[in-house]
């Protein structure tokens, strides 16, 4: 360092300083030029896939809906032999076991991120939750599916030994055994975004509360959620996206009733079926272009529940964002 | 001159020996008594401790890990450090003001009645809230716009609506550590004038970089000083007197020396 100052002091610059200004050469905007030409293309082709695929759907179901006149959104009978083709347990059952699973799995996930976010844990021990909680997004769907199946639903059935009024309407197989995993699920997303949002509140706030007496858990409750209340709800909407996709697990634990004898019920005991799960079973042996065209809209059904909810999620956390802005000043 | 301090209107009594932030020696023997009704001023090289010591006073130091202190700090007949004591107790008594105006994501009323709701103190919410305005002198400025958001005031407006914020629940002394190093010279002549308003009800302590600042606002000052001859980054309580004594005629020359540089 010294030596350097010192020899600019004693040998005068012989050459003019280097030029502040200096135009990009042929090559830099070249490949600036490029490189924004990439990116640009490769954001609208999302944006064309997306749209490509709903068309494409769109116009495989087309048939069957102009022939039925949308009898499939409001009929609960799935009967391929007597062409009849209702998806409105499907919906329903898509709705009901992710929002139960939200229920669950949003409520501990919010809970994990709490400690994990707030200091209530030594930072090794943190360090270690974390990523074994982001170590669950990497499990395949089809190994939850298994883990349900040999671990959740008996547990469940040892449970419900001390409730035989319940054990009776148990069927293995059923709605609470898969939101339960499903809500497993979704803890690393909604522990994931739920932590950015809480650890996004600025630390002079709490101090603000602590300086003013409050306790820890006050300052969490009356500060720190409410600030970051809208990451948290954007949170729980992706992951709410998320359940609604989720197709391996659900096929293997949701127990894909004909639903003859137990169309839109609440009880979560019974077995159930969902959107995702009726694609994943049916689809691979689907011939008759009737079948295939029930099909094409419960999937497009599915796409779109689960873009709105999505586009609403991105929606919410981005507005959770911009409100920070200001308040990060 | 001030007439002479006795001993008997001593509301903070702080021995801080040593104090730590895990291995890191960042404070010693500062030892300093905080007089009731007046306004102290620590000044000092930046690193040297003055926030350290001012957090010391309501043990605001404890959120911190690693965080330790031996002396202790007695705040009228009691110490604050002492087993069993509650921290959140003792900063209900002792509020804080920050360098950063930090107004919570909520309405100018909600900011200021904070403080009241957690310590059950809602019986004439709106006037405890108005009075709180008033003495922070921003009670006209905001009295048509209660409603709207604190985040949505000007710099100096949101640090007297914290400060008003702090003195709603009437604490017994106000720690201030650099309220005006975010403002600029206007905002920062109203908080002062506002800190000697308030000194007749509160005790005011405040950490200051401006030396004038000190020396027009403070009835008594602290001289903190870093020494890199021993060693390591340790800053210590060089002097503390009346804040003429300070900057009319300093005992120590450390102190002579930093008043001198400063005022150029
Ligand atoms: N939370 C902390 N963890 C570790 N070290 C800290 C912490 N806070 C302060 N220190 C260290 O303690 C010393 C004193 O810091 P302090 O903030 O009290 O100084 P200061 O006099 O207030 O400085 P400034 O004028 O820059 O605000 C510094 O060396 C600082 O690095
Ligand atoms: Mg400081």
């Amino acid at each position: 360092m010294s030596e350097t100052s010192s020899s600019v002091v004693e040998s005068p610059p012989r050459e003019l300083p280097p030029m502040v200004y200096r135009e990009p050469t042929l090559s830099e905007r070249f490949f600036d030029r490029f490189f924004r030409g990439l990116t640009w293309g490769l954001a609208w082709m999302t944006v064309v896939l997306v749209v490509g695929m709903v068309v494409l759907i769109s116009v495989d179901a087309w048939p069957t809906l102009r022939d039925s006149g949308g009898r499939e959104f409001y009929s609960v009978v799935w009967d391929a032999n007597r062409n009849e083709f209702g998806i409105l347990t499907h919906i329903w059952g898509t709705l009901y076991s992710s929002l139960l699973a939200l229920l669950l799995g949003g409520t501990l996930g919010v809970a994990v991120a709490i400690f994990i976010a707030e200091d209530f844990l030594p930072s090794k021990i943190r360090l270690f939750l974390k990523n074994l909680i982001e170590l669950l997004a990497a499990i395949p769907s089809v190994i939850y599916g298994l883990w349900g199946i040999h671990v959740v639903i008996p547990a469940l059935r040892a449970g419900l030994h001390y409730f035989p009024s319940l054990l009776a309407d148990f069927s293995g197989p059923s709605m609470l055994s898969a939101s339960l995993v499903l809500a497993i699920m979704i803890l690393p997303t909604v522990t994931a975004l739920s932590r950015d949002a809480l650890e996004s509140v600025p630390p002079r706030l709490r101090e603000g509360a602590y300086g003013l007496g409050a306790t820890r858990w006050e300052t969490i409750r009356k500060i720190v959620l409410p600030t970051a209340c809208t990451g948290i709800l954007g949170a729980i909407i992706l992951a709410f996206g998320r359940a609604l996709g989720e197709t391996m697990a659900l096929a293997m634990l949701v127990g894909n009733s004909t639903a003859r004898d137990n169309p839109l019920s609440f009880n979560p005991l019974l077995p159930g079926q969902t959107l995702a799960a009726l694609l994943a079973n049916n689809f691979p042996e689907a011939s008759d272009p009737l079948q295939v065209g029930a099909l094409m809209m419960a999937a497009l059904v599915l796409l779109l529940i689960t873009l709105v909810v999505n586009l609403f999620g991105a929606l919410i956390i981005w507005r959770a964002s911009a409100q920070f802005q200001g308040l990060r000043s | 001159m001030s007439p002479a301090l006795t001993t008997d209107d001593i509301i903070i009594n702080a021995k801080i020996h040593k104090l730590f932030y895990g291995n890191f020696f960042a404070v010693r023997d500062t030892h300093l008594a905080i007089h009731h009704n007046k306004i102290t001023a620590f000044i000092g090289p930046s690193g040297c401790g003055k926030s350290s010591v001012l957090r010391c006073l309501n043990r605001m130091n404890d959120l911190v890990r690693n965080f330790r202190v031996e002396g202790s700090v007695f705040f009228r007949s009691k110490d604050i450090y002492a087993p069993r004591v509650d921290p959140v107790a003792v900063r209900r008594h002792i509020g804080m003001v920050f360098q950063q105006p930090n107004p919570f994501a909520m309405s100018i009323f909600d900011n200021v009645a904070f403080g009241l709701r957690l310590h059950g103190m809602t019986r004439d919410l709106a006037d405890r809230v108005e009075l709180a305005l008033r003495r922070a002198a921003l009670w006209d400025e905001v009295k048509n716009k209660l409603k709207q958001s604190g985040l949505a005031l000007s710099g100096g407006q949101q640090q007297r609506l914290c400060i008003a914020r702090a003195i709603a629940p009437e604490p017994a002394v106000l720690l201030m550590d650099e309220p005006c190093s975010a403002l600029d010279p206007i905002a920062t002549g109203k908080i002062e004038e506002l800190m000697k308003d308030l000194k007749s009800r509160y005790t005011i302590v405040i950490v200051t970089h401006n030396l004038q600042q000190a020396s027009r606002v403070a009835d008594m000052t602290g001289f903190l000083y870093v020494d890199t001859k021993q060693g390591g980054r340790t800053g210590y309580l060089v002097e503390y007197d009346r804040t003429e004594a300070i900057f009319q005629d300093p005992r120590d020359p450390l102190t002579r020396q930093y008043i001198a540089g400063a005022f150029g």
